[in-house]
């Protein structure tokens, strides 16, 4: 488990780890919906992240807890 | 020396690799890498922010120098004490030449040395008491100081002082903040997790103390993040930014004041310059405040012109009409400069070996030149900064992270460029070498480089330093003799 920060870029969610310096395009999230979001986070570096589903945050960027499930460090 | 292909510079390497025992090698190897423009992600191709290797020399820092150094000391209103022995903040002490306006020592303390100079007994018997005694000693001969931070040294965190109970106790006695900072120097690999600390310090014991407070506001604030003002850059920053229409709220930290930090928040965009030590804070106010942030590169003329346009997208017309005039404006005076310059450094070739921004940073004002950056490195830089590097850097360039000093001369040796930009540790060395050096991180006591003003003066240096005479003296006389005699014999 780890912190990550999730904000909005020019295209789409963008994933930033500050603890290993990731910083990436997010290509899907599970939910996306303002009742239930989260879930499975791909990311364009193949790494697979998973947050609790959740109502959606009221602004973005969101710091969050997410478990690391696949996919590089 | 002509320009490498990839399997030179991959060979080169290779050669350079070669001395080290197997399982340094392994190791090594990691942190060099071959450019590949066409790369999106640095993550396979260079590891960066390991923990440096035992027996090869390093030129980094430790965390108390990130912080002390770099954050929190060029706040000139407040007084940051070296919290320990006496040599970490008297060797830190004025040497990283962030430049500010004020009469040091009645309101303003960036070039003094503050130190609770620790003795056995401290490290025996703790050194709280020494400490809260300080802060009485500080209030009592300074008190026109706004703030007072405690940087710790190693022992501190060794002998586990409570360093926050005595900042608490302090604070409330003299309602002033007093921020204590964990940054040890064995914290971390480098001094950038200092950075790290100090930007979470600033975000728990400073940010947030004007929240709610009245302030006058205007659409066109801005902070500038990031930038030391070594040598002044900060002044030459902030003229173009006021020049174009905004209003400069705040300095992090070069010449800044514990006020404008405190108003930070209320700005409308904050312009980071250093990415790598103060992009902590600039996502800590965007999630918080929302306030947006984006990085900027102010060295050269290209890169400003891209930089003062990008900024502008961010505001309305008028503010955009001001970059193109500053733009025009200062064109002539810079297509002057490179007129002047370039001819003298054209095809020179450049490597260097910096902290966590600049080797990407200065890419564009050496191109301006017309010089040619042939290897970049970074001290201290995570993998972030590698994946900005790889798109400004040219194909088969070299990549260094965490350069050893064998390394880094074997790679100058190879490679024979025309100017070394790194350090101070590094200077001497190549000096004796007979290679032009700059010392890139205080601007070797020039400066400021940033901004049209800077680039004139980044021109000058260059071209100082390039074509110097003294290059072609650093032969033995008596060697010289013997090839004239012998060209005479001939």
């Amino acid at each position: 488990m780890a912190n990550i920060m999730i904000r909005k870029g020019a295209d789409g969610y963008v994933f930033y780890m500050p603890k290993r310096d990731i910083e990436d395009q997010i290509t899907s999230l599970e939910f996306d919906t303002p009742e239930k979001w989260g879930g499975e986070i791909k990311l364009k570096n193949g790494g697979i992240y998973f947050i609790e589903p959740q109502t959606a945050p009221e602004r973005l960027p969101y710091s969050v807890r997410a478990k690391r499930i696949d996919g590089v460090e | 020396m002509s320009k490498l292909t990839r399997e030179e510079a991959q060979a080169l390497i290779q050669e350079v690799l070669e001395v080290y025992p197997e399982k340094a090698k392994k190791d090594r190897a990691k942190h060099l890498m071959v450019n590949d423009t066409s790369l999106e992600s640095s993550k396979k191709c260079i590891t960066s922010n390991r923990k440096s290797l035992p027996g090869v020399m390093t030129m980094r820092g430790c965390a108390y120098a990130g912080s002390k150094g770099v954050v929190w000391g060029p706040i000139k209103d407040m007084i940051s004490i070296s919290h320990g022995p006496i040599g970490c903040g008297q060797y830190s002490r004025a040497g990283r030449r962030a430049y500010y306006v004020g009469t040091t020592g009645v309101d303003t303390f960036g070039d003094m040395c503050f130190t609770s100079d620790f003795q056995e007994k401290d490290i025996v018997f703790g050194g709280d008491k020494k400490l809260t005694k300080l802060m009485a000693e500080i209030e009592m001969l300074f008190p026109l100081n706004k703030g007072i931070s405690v940087q710790s040294e190693c022992p501190i965190g060794l002998i586990g002082d409570d360093i926050e109970a005595v900042s608490k106790k302090v604070a409330a006695e003299i309602s002033k903040p007093v921020v204590p900072v964990r940054c040890e120097g064995f914290r971390g690999v480098s001094q950038s997790l200092g950075h790290h600390i100090a930007n979470d310090s600033v975000r728990d014991w400073i940010l947030s103390n004007r929240d709610g407070q009245a302030f006058e506001k205007t659409p066109y604030d801005v902070a500038i993040l990031g930038d030391y003002n070594i040598g002044g850059d900060a002044w030459a920053s902030r003229i173009l930014l006021e020049e174009m229409g905004l209003r400069v709220v705040a300095q992090w930290s070069g010449d800044g004041t514990l006020a404008e930090m405190e108003n930070t928040p209320n700005v409308k965009l904050n312009l980071l310059h250093c990415y790598r030590s103060m992009n902590y804070i600039a996502r800590h106010m965007e999630e918080k405040y929302g306030i947006p942030w984006m990085e900027y590169n102010f060295f050269g003329p290209t890169k400003i012109a891209e930089s003062l346009r990008a900024i502008a997208a961010h505001f309305d017309d008028k503010i955009k009409e001001g970059a193109e005039r500053v733009i025009e404006k200062y064109t002539p005076i810079m297509n002057a400069v490179i007129a002047k310059y370039k001819p003298r450094l054209q095809g020179k070739k450049v490597m260097l070996y910096i902290g966590g921004l600049r080797p990407r940073h200065t890419i564009g004002a050496y191109e301006d030149l017309g010089m040619e950056v042939i290897g970049a490195g970074y001290e201290f830089a995570h993998n972030d900064d590698y994946d900005r590097t790889i798109k400004e850097m040219k194909d088969a360039t070299l990549i260094y992270d965490d350069a050893t000093g064998h390394e880094l001369d074997e790679f100058v040796k190879a490679l024979k460029p025309d100017l070394v930009g790194s350090g101070i540790k590094e200077k001497y060395v190549y000096h004796k070498m007979g290679v032009p050096f700059r010392q890139m991180h205080s601007w070797d006591y020039s400066g400021p480089y940033h901004g049209y003003d800077g680039f004139a003066i980044f021109a000058r240096d260059m071209d100082m330093t390039v074509n110097n005479p003294c290059w072609n003296m650093l032969k033995a006389p008596w060697l010289k003799q013997d090839a004239a005699a012998l060209q005479q014999a001939a």
